[in-house]
């Protein structure tokens, strides 16, 4: 998922590279809420809303860090701080199960006694539904994390009003049923992310905009402007049957306010007028939080990219050697300095992220190619622009409207432009420029953007972003945005996930050779792995940076 | 005595109607205007400013030694004998953050500093005044040529032809004249636009100079077209029509040159006003397109910088401040040499 404009998706990596954090995230189970610190109002800033409020449908992290108090599923990813973040529980189910037929059946049982926030009761006929709904409304991890269940692939043909006979409800003894195609090493890291949310079965089969969906969260959407504020309430309904799964929360309310600048947002985070901005510092502040404020700052290395997607089906990167000049040419280090120098990142040339399974250091897009990257090879890249015969071609770099991103933009405008491109920048509202650059009719050549696990596998980065099932031409959901298809590498990356089900050391040895198949490919130039920063006012209390959604909100206290 | 001499000397007035200037006419606002100091030192400033702006090649060339276009993040410059980085990575606290290179305030690299990309920011400066008086200039010029031509036209043949000419400048007046801009900007700024064999490109400056030309035609074809209708009824005029010379040559020769005054009135004027919407536009990221330079992208980009850098807006806004004001009492002068007894204000 992608950040700022896109999801984030924590993950494993996250928790493994804990140790290195300056402020490390509390560890282990959590602690049970202190009444003292209940109540008041959380207020969170950020520039703009991210999509629709559609659990099923938005892959935002702004969104899915939300959705983690309002809405469950059958399983989560605990609510805790540090690794235990990635530890997956027992939801609105019961139990995991323990899988049966050769580990394609799995048979969960429903708690009872749970409501939504319009007080229903949850009832193993949403849990049916919820999962059909995942298809009928295309959702953009349809054809990829719940493709293996079984009329998954029917449903990924037709989805309007199709129904999957792999997922069978049994409302007498409440259970609800899967059946795979193929035993699946993630299913239940599948399961846990907000695009398996368990909704109403009432919910509309089509994207609900700016109508929020009642959950079953310990938080509720009350209302929603997105000009303006979204406020979240305590559900009414809820009772906390999970204090790992779906904890209670210390504020009453929690208000995320848009239309601020970056710059205005640090100044009232200073000020006490506002509490946390998801929105990444501007970098002419840094210093200053760095210095004034550092015992309000919160750092902390993440599972994440942020890259530069080509267009490998459309003109100049239709041509693997304009593709990989523009890998070598970049500077990654100067890149860095635009985000906010050496402290927040680390330069990288491949898809996976530092300590992430499958990881193996090797980056061949820089003078003397190896496992690290040291310098961009300018020589190199002109090269290849010679044998490319794309010298003179018009490049439009599509970036946000923030201000990292945009300095990003020009920067890259500055190098396409010295291999002999005439490129130009196009910043466009934070709010749409995801699913743009994500609608092939868009036709967008180049654009920046980031990724951030949605969990801790390695086909949550290769798979999701790189096989033919992610690319759907015309859709805003298709994040395979480069719209690369090389049907050798899906090859290796569906016996990757078959033999991580058993032997997850070779499965790790096999994406690894991926890693490298793909980035050799250049469909994409990454550019760094970033670091988190949260800047926090100086009355929240109980900071827990959870490896999987980062921030817990809810668990911080402002009293 | 004579019946003459028993008449009192009478001064005859002058006609109350505008009469065709004299020759002696621009020879004397020339010396009027000569003699009017304040409006001499605004016409030398604005001189400077468009020479030092013309000298940009030549400032990045010889003193800056940098490419001012492109980005120079990893750049270092020697002072006070030490290699200092353009961009300077925090060391204090928790590291965080990097900040471009202040003013050296020194004749040489960065005298006004860097920019977030690690550019010169003098050098920006100059070649931002290049591209933000050429967009005013030819735009005031667009402007004026149109509402000269709406203006006299609807003003000596009235009727249809000035109603239908006056509802197309009512039309366009009616739009709050920024939102206008902006909402033609967006429009164009993306896909460029063609005009029959002419195809102006998306980055191309063409495209703002159009746009501020064509927004600001109501503000002076309006006076023009009053100036007309009076004209009209004088007393040459009716002659010329009288004698049945032809229309057009009614307007080139007693017409139009009598308009002069209040084009020539005007230009600086609208050239200050230029200059102000050029650098919104480009602020708002649809006027000038990066890697181009205007005073208004400059103050964009310096609008990330205001607590460590300050300078970097700074230095463009003084500009804008000082050029306008320039104009503007240039305009007051030219005004008075030329027609004393004028209204015409810019509102």
């Amino acid at each position: 998922m992608a950040l700022a404009s896109s999801g984030r998706r924590f993950g494993l990596a996250a928790a493994l590279l804990a140790g290195a954090s300056l402020l490390a995230a509390a560890p282990g189970a959590r602690a049970a809420l202190d009444p003292a610190h209940k109540g008041g109002t959380l207020h969170l800033l950020t520039h703009a809303p991210e999509g629709t409020l559609d659990p099923q449908i938005n892959y935002t992290l702004k969104n899915w860090q939300l959705y983690q108090f309002l809405y469950d599923g059958l399983v989560a990813f605990q609510k805790a701080g540090g690794s235990a973040g990635f530890k997956i529980v027992p939801d609105l189910a019961e139990a995991i199960p323990t899988p049966t037929d050769g580990g394609k059946t799995y048979v969960f049982k429903l708690r009872k006694g749970i409501y939504f926030s319009n007080g229903k009761e949850v009832t193993v006929d949403d849990v049916v539904h919820s999962f059909n709904r995942i298809f009928r409304v295309s959702g953009p991890t349809a054809g990829t994390f719940y493709a293996d269940i079984v009329g998954a692939p029917e449903c990924l043909k037709k989805p309007a009003g199709c129904t999957l006979p792999g997922v069978v409800g049994d409302a007498a003894n409440d259970t609800v049923t899967f059946h795979l195609i193929a035993p699946d090493a993630e299913i239940m890291d599948v399961l846990a992310v907000p695009h398996a949310s368990i909704l109403p079965a009432d919910t509309p089969d089509k994207d609900l905009g700016t109508t929020a969906a009642p959950g079953t969260g310990a938080y509720m959407i009350k209302s929603f402007d997105p000009a303006k504020e979204m406020v979240m309430v305590r559900n009414p309904h809820f009772k906390v049957w999970s204090e790992a799964a779906q904890p209670d929360g210390y504020p009453d309310e929690i208000d995320y306010s848009y239309g601020l600048t970056d710059e205005a947002q640090i100044t009232a985070i200073e000020n006490g007028q506002a509490d946390w901005s998801f929105d990444p510092p501007p970098a002419d502040r840094l210093a200053e939080l760095g210095t004034k404020y550092a015992s309000q700052v919160h750092l902390t290395p993440l599972t994440a990219m942020w890259y530069v997607p080509f267009n490998v089906n459309i003109e100049p990167f239709d041509n693997k050697d304009a593709r990989q000049a523009v890998n070598y040419a970049i500077d990654r280090n100067a890149v860095l300095k635009i985000f906010g120098g050496p402290a927040l990142g680390t330069p990288t040339c491949q898809i996976l992220p530092p300590g992430f399974s499958g990881y193996e250091p090797y980056c061949p897009y820089t003078k003397n190619p190896g496992k690290k990257w040291s310098a961009p090879d300018m020589a190199k890249a002109k090269a290849l622009m010679q044998s490319s015969g794309k010298i003179g071609a018009p490049v439009t770099i599509i970036t946000e409207d923030t201000e990292v991103s945009r300095d990003i933009g020009t920067y890259l405008q500055s190098v396409l432009n010295q291999l002999g491109f005439k490129a130009s920048v196009k910043p466009i509202s934070q709010d749409i420029e995801f699913t743009y650059i994500q609608n092939t009719k868009n036709k967008v050549q180049m654009s920046v953007t980031q990724w951030y696990q949605d969990y801790p596998a390695p086909s949550d980065f290769l798979n999701v972003l790189f096989s033919c099932n992610s690319f759907h031409p015309g859709s805003d959901a298709s994040v395979n945005i480069a719209g690369f298809c090389d049907h050798k590498i899906d090859a290796d990356m569906q016996k990757a996930l078959t033999t991580s089900i058993t032997d997850q050391k070779a499965a790790a040895s096999m994406w690894a050779a991926i890693d490298r198949e793909v980035t050799d490919a250049s469909p994409v130039a990454v550019l760094f792995t970033p670091k988190h920063v949260d800047f926090v006012s100086k009355r929240v209390g109980n900071f827990i940076f959870n490896a999987q959604y980062y921030w817990i909100m809810p668990q911080s206290w402002v009293k | 005595m004579s019946g003459a001499e028993l008449l009192p000397a009478v001064a005859w007035d002058e006609p109350a109607l505008p009469q065709e200037p004299a020759r002696g006419y621009w020879a004397s606002a020339c010396r009027k205007l000569a003699r009017d100091r304040t409006a001499m030192t605004a016409l030398g400033v604005l001189a400077l400013i468009v020479v030092a702006c013309l000298l940009a090649p030549l400032y990045a060339d010889r003193v800056s030694h940098t490419d001012p276009f492109a980005s120079n993040l990893n750049g270092t410059i020697t002072l006070g004998g030490q290699d200092v980085a353009v961009m300077q990575p925090s060391t204090a606290g928790l590291g965080l953050g990097v900040t471009p290179i202040g003013p050296t305030w020194r004749w040489g690299p960065y005298l006004l500093g860097a920019d977030t990309q690690g550019r010169d920011v003098a050098a920006r400066l100059l070649y931002g005044g290049r591209n933000s008086l050429l967009i005013s200039s030819l735009a005031t010029l667009i402007c004026l040529v149109l509402a000269a031509a709406t203006g006299t036209i609807a003003g000596f043949f009235g009727g249809a032809v000035d109603r239908v000419i006056s509802w197309l400048l009512d039309v366009l007046w009616a739009f709050p004249v920024f939102l206008l801009a902006i909402s033609l900007s967006i429009v164009l700024i993306s896909h460029g636009i063609t005009i029959g064999p002419i195809d102006i490109s998306a980055g191309s400056l063409a495209l703002p100079i159009l746009i501020i030309g064509l927004i600001y035609v109501p503000y002076v074809a309006r006076p023009v077209r009053g100036q007309v209708l009076a004209l009209r009824r004088s007393e040459f005029v009716l002659a010329s029509i009288g004698l049945g010379m032809p229309d057009t040559r009614i307007l080139l020769r007693d017409v139009l040159p009598n308009v002069m005054t209040t084009l020539i009135v005007f230009a600086p004027l609208m050239l200050a006003l230029d200059m102000v919407a050029e650098a919104a536009l480009s602020f708002l990221s649809i006027g000038v397109q990066p890697p181009d330079a205007s005073w208004g992208t400059i103050i964009q980009d310096g609008d990330t910088l205001l607590y460590t850098r300050p300078i970097v807006a700074a230095a463009p806004g003084i500009a804008i401040v000082i050029t306008v004001l320039a104009l503007n009492v240039l305009g007051d002068g030219v005004r008075d040499a030329l027609d004393p007894r004028s209204k015409v204000r810019v509102r």
